[in-house]
C-alpha cells in the first residue's frame, strides 16, 4: 500500500490520519477487534438466552429487547461519527474524514433497517401491532431514508472530493433529526416509554436485565467499530485503485 | 431447546434477521476488502512491470 513517510518525526494526528500511516497502524487493529467482538457476543448470547430470565411482564419477549436497543442506539452512534466525520471534512477538508463518512453511511442504513425490524417483531406480541406512526418509530424510519439518500448520493458523484463536501452538508442538516428521535418520547404521546437506562436518577431497568441489554450493546459496537475500520481501509484502498489505474490510462496513452 | 413461551415465532425471527443482516454486512465487508486489495497489487504489479520495460 502506500508508504509514504512525510517527515522523519511525524505528529501523532499525522500518524493517525494520514492515509498511508493510517493503513499501517490499523492493519494490526482488525483481528484483535475481531476477537473481542466475537468473545463479547458470544457472552452477550449467553446472558440473552440463558443466564437471564424472562421478564414478569413481558415474558421471553423481553430477549428481542437485546438486539433491539443495541441496534437502535447504533443507529443513532454512526450517524454521530458521520455527523462528526462530514465536520472533518468541511472544515480540514481532511481525507479521512471523507473515507469514514462513507463507509459508516451502509452500516448506519443497515442497522436501523434491523433495529425497525426487530422492534415491529417486539411490538406485535406486546403491543399488538407491527407498525404504528408513533414518534419514535417515524422518526427512526426517517433516519433511515436519510441514509439511503446519503448513500445515493455518494453513487452520484465520480468525483468523491466533491462528493463528500456535498454529503458532509447532507449530513449536517438531517443531523436534526438524532434529537427529534430522543426526545420523541418526551414530547409526543408515544407507545415507547421514556428513557429507562441512561436517567439522573439510575436506570429503572432491574440488573438481571441490564446486564444482557448492556453486554449485547458493547458487542453490537464493536462491531460497528471493526466493520468500520475495514470498511475504511476498503475505502483508501480503492481510491489507490483509481489513483493507479488513471496513471495506467496515462502510461497507455503515452505509449500510443 | 430453549423454551421461549408463545410468542418464539418472533424472538426467533427477530433474532434471524439479526444474524442474516450482520452476516450478508460482515460478508459484503470481507468480500469487497479482498477485491480491493486483489485489484490494488495487480496494479502496483503491472507499474513495476511498466517501470522495468
Amino acid at each position: 500500500m502506500a508508504d509514504t513517510s512525510p517527515n522523519a518525526h511525524p505528529g501523532w494526528f499525522t500518524r493517525i490520519a494520514h492515509p498511508g500511516m493510517f493503513m499501517g497502524w490499523s492493519r494490526h487493529l482488525v483481528l484483535p477487534l475481531v476477537a473481542i467482538t466475537v468473545i463479547a457476543f458470544g457472552v452477550g448470547l449467553y446472558f440473552s438466552f440463558l443466564a437471564s430470565p424472562a421478564d414478569y411482564q413481558m415474558g421471553d419477549t423481553v430477549r428481542m429487547m437485546y438486539v433491539h436497543v443495541p441496534t437502535a442506539w447504533l443507529s443513532q452512534f454512526c450517524y454521530a461519527v458521520m455527523f462528526a466525520s462530514a465536520i472533518g471534512t468541511l472544515v480540514w477538508r481532511h481525507p479521512m474524514a471523507d473515507v469514514s463518512q462513507k463507509a459508516a453511511a451502509p452500516l448506519g442504513a443497515a442497522f436501523t433497517a434491523l433495529a425497525l425490524f426487530t422492534g415491529s417483531m417486539w411490538g406485535r406480541p406486546t403491543w399488538g401491532t407491527f407498525w404504528e406512526w408513533d414518534g419514535r418509530m417515524t422518526s427512526t424510519l426517517v433516519l433511515l431514508f436519510i441514509y439511503l439518500g446519503i448513500i445515493a448520493l455518494w453513487r452520484a458523484f465520480d468525483d468523491q472530493l466533491k462528493a463528500a463536501r456535498i454529503v458532509a452538508v447532507v449530513t449536517l442538516v438531517g443531523a436534526v433529526n438524532i434529537p427529534v428521535i430522543k426526545f420523541s418520547v418526551d414530547w409526543w404521546q408515544t407507545l415507547h416509554q421514556p428513557a429507562s437506562v441512561f436517567r439522573m436518577d439510575g436506570p429503572t431497568v432491574d440488573g438481571s436485565i441490564l446486564v444482557p441489554l448492556l453486554v449485547m450493546t458493547l458487542a453490537f459496537s464493536l462491531l460497528f467499530m471493526t466493520l468500520h475500520l475495514v470498511r475504511m481501509r476498503t475505502e483508501i484502498t480503492r481510491r489507490r485503485i483509481r489513483s493507479l489505474e488513471l496513471a495506467q490510462a496515462r502510461a497507455a496513452g503515452g505509449a500510443a | 431447546m430453549i423454551e421461549l413461551g408463545q410468542h418464539w415465532e418472533f424472538i426467533a425471527a427477530a433474532y434471524g434477521g439479526a444474524f442474516a443482516i450482520v452476516a450478508a454486512l460482515t460478508g459484503w465487508t470481507i468480500v469487497s476488502a479482498i477485491r480491493a486489495k486483489a485489484r490494488v497489487s495487480e496494479l502496483e504489479a503491472a507499474r513495476a512491470a511498466r517501470k522495468l520495460q
